[in-house]
């Protein structure tokens, strides 16, 4: 038993590692676009993060956490000696929050989900065998590494598109965003809303009837439609902002409805990145208290909450100047494209977290971004910086990898 | 820390290309005090409005070359790359124009006949206009980049280009009446002198001519 509490014991600090790299890079990131376009502030953010990041993990990260946790690794080639999987994912989490740490610090967004599948993967094939990796699955969420940021730019096009059509290019601009911003709302709010409830909630116990579902997606996004809707109406001209066309009010219309995606951004990255540091603390937990591989056992709401408070703890420490930077960066991104970006990354990944893949948020949110830049949206956009991206993301994966296989045979060396 | 996710977004060419065209304007402006200094020849008065000529001529070529050193072909922007450029040359050149004739004018201590300086001053008012209504389309190049190039931002500024275009239209008349008058009068002047007043109204009316290439420029972006 003096072993158990030990891995535990371990198991938490690195996760709480794993999730301050996560909220340090990722979840800074991902709200790095709300405050860029300042609808809201590096405090506002940090408040939403806290809120819907946790709501998110909890209500729809289920799925995700599940096949972090044993969707990589084949559990029945472990049962023999389930110390492996412990000492493993172990070497994963300390491995995917080392490479954030560094990558944090040359400021790569590199994702935390392929840091940490690269780590489970490298330690598996490596440190048990190469029949050890679920290569089937594995497969899968590779491909959906190519297809989210793909899925999330068509959508962030199509979104931008309307936008232009029926906002941007209109004779009176602002009174179109003050018909449609609404709609928006109620569509961000009734996508994710479904997604979760259908997909998520059967992890926190309840299972809705379809009809049921349906009825309560749209009662939540009406009702966060009309709230949005009561704020725009506030919203009135500033004559001495502007020009002919309203530009500066209509983006302050658009202001409250990214304050809207923001959430959602918030509460898409918490159901499908959580993960990443809670999954294989879970997977610890479990073996190490019932000593077998593959045992049941629902998640201690305390792994949820210590997953949820690391990621706060790392976006309001070190976060905040990766906001900071970003936002002043990003002043391109009005509220206009910010939303459409936003929006189609939180729908992508919301609908990935249902499936139970874990893909990239840092990676969908570029995708998204593109998107919005092919529809004619963003005035310029560095493709040198893009292609260097693209290569941070793969070299990503086998330094997760390798440096989880380092740690593998430390810990099977040192650890009882 | 240089953050790659923040510098994804390359630095916008369309702010720095409005202030480009502000000073471009503000020089061109300067040429109604320079003009009138060279008239009641106040050399003086001339060679300090020349100084403030030059200064912001000066002023608009560094940001021309800040501008085209921040523009890397890797940038992609929803209208080519080379259609800013070269709405930022056209750009440049009515400072250019500016600084020629002003150079010229005060170089030769040349004095306009007083039989055309009347006509010839409001000559310059004109091309100072186009300037003026070149610097208001630019002037929507942010809207337009917001509006996607397309409705009815489109519209406001292909009616603003219209307005240059008739500005244009108009210095052209006054150009040519003015060498008309010049002509009529041109036998009871230095043979010297003469050839280059026609010069100086030659290149004068060269700053409407740029304005409205710059409305040309901006014209091919909306049709894009």
């Amino acid at each position: 038993m003096e072993a158990s509490i030990v891995y535990i014991t371990l198991a938490a600090l690195f996760g709480i590692f794993m999730a301050w790299g996560i909220g340090a890079n990722d979840v800074a990131n991902a709200m790095a676009t709300s405050v860029g376009s300042k609808a809201l502030t590096i405090r506002q953010a940090i408040v939403v993060a806290a809120i819907f990041e946790f709501l998110g993990a909890v209500l729809a990260g289920g799925e995700v956490t599940g096949t972090i946790r044993k969707g990589i690794v084949d559990a029945d080639l472990l049962s023999g000696s389930p110390e492996l999987l412990i000492y493993g994912m172990l070497a994963s989490l300390l491995a995917a929050g080392t490479w954030l740490l560094v990558a944090s610090q040359k400021g790569w967004p590199v994702s935390t989900t392929h840091s940490i599948v690269g780590a489970i993967v490298g330690f598996a094939a490596v440190g048990i065998g190469i029949d050890a990796v679920q290569w089937g699955k594995v497969g899968t969420i590779v491909m959906s590494w190519v297809v989210s940021p793909l899925t999330a730019g068509f959508i962030a096009f199509l979104i931008y598109l309307t936008v232009q059509r029926l906002i941007l290019s209109h004779e009176d601009p602002l009174a179109q965003a003050k018909r449609y911003v609404p709609v928006y709302m109620f569509l961000a709010g009734f996508t994710i809303t479904l997604v979760t409830i259908l997909k998520g909630l059967k992890h926190v116990g309840l299972d809705l009837s379809l009809q049921d579902a349906y009825i309560l997606a749209i009662a939540i996004a009406l009702g966060i439609a009309l709230v949005g809707a009561y704020f725009i109406q506030k919203i009135k001209p500033d004559p001495k902002a502007e020009k002919a066309q309203h530009f500066y009010t209509v983006e302050r219309v658009f202001g409250v409805l990214m304050i809207v995606t923001a959430c959602g951004m918030a509460f898409a990255h918490g159901s499908n990145d959580v993960a990443n540091a809670i999954g294989p603390l879970a997977a610890v937990i479990t073996v190490a208290q019932s000593g077998v591989v593959g045992a049941q056992s629902a998640l201690p709401t305390w792994v949820l909450m210590l997953g949820g408070g690391g990621i706060v703890i790392g976006l309001a420490t070190f976060g905040r100047h990766v906001i900071a930077t970003v936002g002043k960066k990003i002043t391109h991104l009005t509220p206009s494209r910010g939303f459409a970006a936003e929006l189609a990354a939180a729908t992508t990944i919301v609908i990935a977290s249902g499936t139970g893949i874990p893909i990239s948020t840092t990676h969908t949110l570029v995708g998204a971004v593109l998107g919005v830049g092919l529809a004619r949206g963003i005035e310029a956009i560095d493709l040198r910086v893009v292609g260097r991206i693209f290569v941070s993301w793969v070299v990503t994966i086998p330094a997760g990898a390798s440096l989880a296989i380092l740690f593998f045979f430390i810990f099977r060396a040192v650890l009882p | 820390m240089a953050n790659m996710l923040a510098n994804i977004f390359g630095s916008s060419p369309v702010m720095p290309l409005e202030k480009h065209i502000d000073i471009a304007y503000r020089c061109a402006k300067k040429l109604r005090p320079f003009f009138n200094a060279a008239v009641a020849g106040d050399w003086d008065a001339a060679e300090a409005a020349r100084g403030e000529i030059e200064e912001l001529e000066h002023e608009a070529d560094n940001l021309k070359k800040e501008i085209r050193l921040h523009l890397p072909k890797s940038l992609f922007m929803p209208v080519p790359r080379e259609d800013l450029l070269e709405l930022l040359l056209v750009q440049d050149k009515i400072a250019n124009r500016t600084r020629d004739v002003s150079g010229l004018v005060l170089g030769r201590r040349m004095q306009i006949p007083e039989q055309i300086s009347a006509a010839f001053l409001e000559f310059v008012d004109r091309n100072i206009d186009a300037a003026k209504q070149a610097r208001k389309s630019v002037r929507e190049l942010d809207e337009l980049f917001t509006a996607g190039f397309r409705g009815a931002e489109v519209e406001l500024v292909a009616g603003l280009i219209e307005e240059l275009d008739s500005i244009e239209t108009d210095t052209d008349d006054k150009q040519a009446a003015l060498r008309a008058a010049l002509f009529a009068i041109e036998k009871t002047l230095d043979p010297i002198d003469a050839m280059f007043t026609y010069k100086v109204i030659e290149l004068t009316g060269e700053i409407a001519d740029m304005s409205e290439r710059v409305g040309r420029r901006l014209e091919l972006l909306l049709s894009h």
